[in-house]
């Protein structure tokens, strides 16, 4: 059995501790925000904050949350309204809009670490979140947006 | 073809859970059945479609019948029907339509299928006659409620006013007196509001969508659960229609969450591909990471079958054989041969571009029911229709059993247009008796796909004396789309013709030959964002500019010369076979040089073109018709010692005549250079014994943030939006690579001819 937080939710999980915890997330718990794009940390979709650092949900199993907070896009803020969130907003930044929950994740726990960050550490921070509409320069913006609120 | 009809009465509407409101519907009928339809007065016989529904409280619901995929067509398509309407946008909610072409496609142009760039082209017309349709219906009523004439009510701003007297009323308030209204057609028909009253139209709007995707709470095809569902994932062969010889389950079986495996069976060889299931090996659980991990464990035995010796190292070569070979004449202006041997200079050029394969971030989903009545099935689906179309066959019923209803698309780009996914969950559903949901992986979607064809292309001009073209010739060989319905298919076909090879709009050059020559098609080839126009556009693009160069001349100097001023290409002189042009007519879409010398002097005078740079830098330019829309790109390069290159800006100009939202537009030309991006500098997708050698982001890679244009600079030149709306999601893309690529000529003297760029600039 692998006790974890899940936005402040107190979950035992008891299957196979190896079990990635985007599977976890996704299938057993229900919570789709977090995405399904290449299973092996190259794009980002599935970005989850463990204690605030933001990992690859798609290759981290279970096991590895032990006793950790983890933070999925659906418990970012109760409302929606994360600086990063309404900075996205502002900028219209999503087209398809499904790597963006990722893309959010990302950002904020890079301004979590560094407000003030500059152009070369925004895209080294964001280098891992691959965008097929391509709407880099206004995530670009929208980071640069939210770091002047974080 | 439509007429709109106030369809609140209507005993259907009691399933759409929009009674008690005034709806409007415009009625689709197939072309050849008007006649006898409107004979019998629009009778109830023909299920009218449904797009706008005002309840009692004012909220307005508009239908989208398109499918999301990031083009911003949930936003696009009804703001134009809510400025019509003069409904407030902030009480719009939009409901997505499911798949039913005799319903939801209200130009009867494609079936709801949304793909080539048309959704906009295609129902501005109908969207707005049915907002003002909406609008006269609530005139009406509220004119009657009143005991006034009508011609002193007017709709703004969801309120309707009475001139005289200064009275309003919210739009709520008069649905009880709109129901029977009846909405008149032909002459007397719902007048069209002026464009210089439009406030929705031609302005920028965010996307309905814009708060669920940054909260996670956008719903896409993998997110959907229904009770009892299983989770799929396929084995399929590594080869093209190769099939299964034998197969152990044994070690699957034993990963907790996997319930069964079952093989899905070959299609049939005699069956073209199509969008159908081509067959293999299903792990069946209850878990997404748990079949998964049970496919990992299987041991399958493949039968490789003849596409085996479909193998780059090969079948590159010999698209270069066929291209240079020529064969089939698409086009023939003057006496090219003639020409060439009387021209004071000639040159030639050989270009290659690669398959590729569309990796949207969203890998293809689909769940189905197949043991409901009707099947239901819930798709990350750029076609609902021929969804339901597929999966009837696959099932073995009729299309009208099923039922198909669209999530958001993570990505499309073509690749979702094709659903042999659904076919998969369907049969997958019946043989196992519960609804299934098939998942693919990253690994499904880049080896098992529909690839962007390659292409080889040989290029020859001549030049006169005083440096003008006076003779072109291109020949192109690829292995044609047309091959998923015959696989003997040797030759391309007219659309495949019309992106952008036999429409090559240098209109002023006398003499002009385009030819096809033959390919074997040894895997399934199917449409991606821009199709063939982005080998069409980076062949011409490129080889006007070692034409410049030959000549001593500026490309874009050579590039408006060869264009010129026309205001209508004539492709029937030119021996152009039935000129596919989008499907679109060429009286209402018309071939403008113009209009493409205009974008290219916009564009050059925007980016500041002709400039002195410093040593390493390049400005190059392109410019492309696709999609009817008229685009030039200007791509800022700087290439280092090391041969590594960043792009600090890029200038795009799009005539796209009439836009609808210009945010919109701007976000799509920003993304395709980003999109182009990728294909210039690293899309690639490559062939071994018949089996695709890529399989992951790692060894397919795609532009990430800190190798993208992230100053990319979109000019809406608004100098033709008098005339029709052209196609906006694709035809930003072809442009970029070929400008890139002529940058980079000008930073080092190099030339590429073969995309995509990869490590051509680095290695020695």
């Amino acid at each position: 059995m692998v006790s974890v937080r899940i936005n402040g939710v107190s979950r035992q999980f008891h299957g196979d501790p190896a079990m990635p915890l985007l599977w976890y997330v996704r299938d057993e718990l229900g919570l789709t925000g977090s995405k399904f794009g290449c299973g092996m940390a190259l794009c980002g979709a599935c970005t989850m904050h463990v204690d605030g650092e933001a990992v690859r949900a798609c290759v981290t199993p279970v096991s590895f949350a032990e006793g950790k907070e983890i933070t999925t896009i659906e418990g970012l803020d109760p409302e929606g309204n994360h600086p990063v969130q309404r900075a996205w907003r502002a900028h219209n930044v999503p087209q398809c809009g499904y790597c963006q929950s990722g893309q959010i994740m990302s950002a904020a726990a890079l301004l979590n670490r560094n407000p003030d960050p500059s152009d070369e550490e925004i895209l080294s921070g964001m280098a891992g979140n691959i965008c097929r509409c391509g709407t880099y320069q206004r995530i670009f913006a929208a980071v640069r947006t939210a770091a002047q609120e974080v | 073809m439509s007429a709109v009809q106030n369809l609140s009465r209507r005993d259907f509407l009691k399933h759409t859970g929009v009674t008690g409101a005034v709806v409007l519907g415009a009625q689709i009928v197939p072309n050849p059945m008007i006649a006898a339809v409107r004979a019998q007065g629009a009778g109830d016989s023909v299920r009218p479609n449904l797009f706008v529904a005002i309840a009692g409280d004012g909220a307005v619901t508009i239908t989208c019948s398109r499918s999301e995929m990031g083009q911003g067509v949930r936003t696009g398509i009804p703001m134009i029907l809510a400025d019509e309407l003069e409904a407030d946008w902030q009480r719009v909610r939009i409901w997505q339509a499911p798949g039913d072409e005799t319903k939801y496609d209200p130009a009867g142009k494609d079936g709801q299928n949304t793909d080539g760039s048309r959704s906009t082209r295609h129902h501005l017309d109908v969207m707005r006659e049915l907002g003002a349709a909406g609008r006269y219906v609530l005139e009406q009523a509220a004119a009657r409620k009143w005991g006034v004439d009508a011609g002193e009510v007017y709709a703004k701003d969801h309120r309707l006013y009475h001139t005289g007297s200064g009275r309003s009323f919210d739009f709520g308030e008069v649905v009880d007196a709109a129901a029977d209204v009846e909405v008149p057609s032909g002459a007397a028909a719902p007048k069209l509001k002026d464009p210089s009253q439009w406030k929705y139209i031609g302005r920028d709007l965010p996307v309905v969508d814009n708060y669920d995707m940054s909260t996670g709470g956008a719903v896409f095809g993998a997110d959907v659960t229904i009770p009892g569902m299983k989770i799929a994932v396929v084995a399929r062969s590594p080869v093209y229609r190769g099939k299964v010889k034998s197969f152990d389950a044994a070690a699957a079986l034993e990963v907790q969450g996997v319930e069964q495996v079952v093989e899905i069976p070959a299609l049939a060889d005699d069956k073209p591909a199509e969008f159908r299931a081509l067959g293999g090996v299903a792990v069946v659980g209850t878990n997404t990471w748990s079949v998964m991990e049970g496919r990992r464990r299987l041991r399958i035995e493949w039968d490789p079958g003849p596409h085996a010796a479909h193998d780059s190292s090969t079948y590159d070569d010999a698209l270069r054989a066929s291209a240079r070979q020529g064969g089939e004449v698409v086009r023939n202006r003057g006496d090219a041969d003639a020409a060439l041997a009387d021209a004071d200079r000639v040159l030639e050029a050989e270009y290659f571009v690669p398959y590729f394969i569309h990796t949207p971030m969203e890998p293809p989903a689909a769940i189905v029911d197949a043991n409901a009545t009707p099947v239901r099935v819930i798709a990350a689906t750029q076609s609902p229709n021929e969804t339901r179309q597929y999966v009837a066959e696959a099932l073995g019923i009729e299309k009208s059993g099923v039922h198909c209803e669209v999530t958001l698309l993570g990505g499309g780009f073509g690749r979702k247009s094709k659903p042999d996914f659904a076919c998969e969950a369907a049969i997958l559903s019946k043989m196992v008796g519960a609804p299934v949901r098939v998942q693919w992986t990253r690994e499904d979607e880049i080896r098992n796909g529909y690839y962007h064809t390659a292409s080889a292309h040989h290029l020859k001009a001549g030049l006169d004396a005083s440096g003008k073209v006076v003779a072109w010739r291109h020949s192109g060989a690829w292995p044609s789309i047309l091959g998923l319905w015959n696989p003997a298919q040797k030759h391309g076909f007219g659309i495949e013709y019309g992106l952008g090879l036999v429409d090559t709009p240098y209109n002023e050059v006398p003499n002009i030959r385009i030819e096809n020559g033959a390919a074997d098609v040894m895997i399934r080839v199917g449409w991606y964002r821009a199709v063939n126009n982005i080998q069409h556009a980076f062949a011409m693009n490129c080889f006007t500019h070692e034409l410049a160069e030959a000549a001593g001349r500026d490309h874009l100097d050579l590039l408006l010369e060869m264009i010129g001023e026309a205001e209508v290409m004539d492709l029937s002189k030119d021996g152009v076979a039935e000129y596919w042009n989008y499907g679109d007519p060429v009286e209402e879409w018309p071939i403008m040089p113009n209009r493409l010398s205009n974008v290219l002097r916009t564009v050059a005078a925007k980016s500041g073109y002709g400039k002195a740079l410093p040593k390493g830098h390049g400005l190059g330019l392109a410019v492309h018709r696709a999609f009817h829309s008229y685009v030039a790109t200007a791509v800022h390069v700087v290439v280092r010692d090391d041969g590594s290159l960043h792009v600090p800006q890029v200038d795009t100009a799009i005539d796209c005549g009439r836009y609808v939202n210009p945010e919109g537009v701007r976000k799509q030309v920003e993304g395709a250079a980003i999109y182009g991006n990728t294909v210039a500098r690293f899309g690639k997708i490559t062939t071994a014994k018949g089996a695709v050698v890529q399989s992951n982001f790692h060894d397919y890679p795609i532009t990430r943030m800190n190798d993208a244009p992230l100053d990319v600079r979109v000019h809406l030149v608004e100098d033709f939006v008098h005339l029709r709306p052209c196609g906006v999601g694709e035809p930003g893309v072809p442009p970029y690579a070929p400008a890139l690529v002529n940058a980079i000529h000008q930073a080092t003297g190099k030339r590429i001819r073969s995309l995509p760029i990869g490590d051509q600039l680095t290695s020695a």
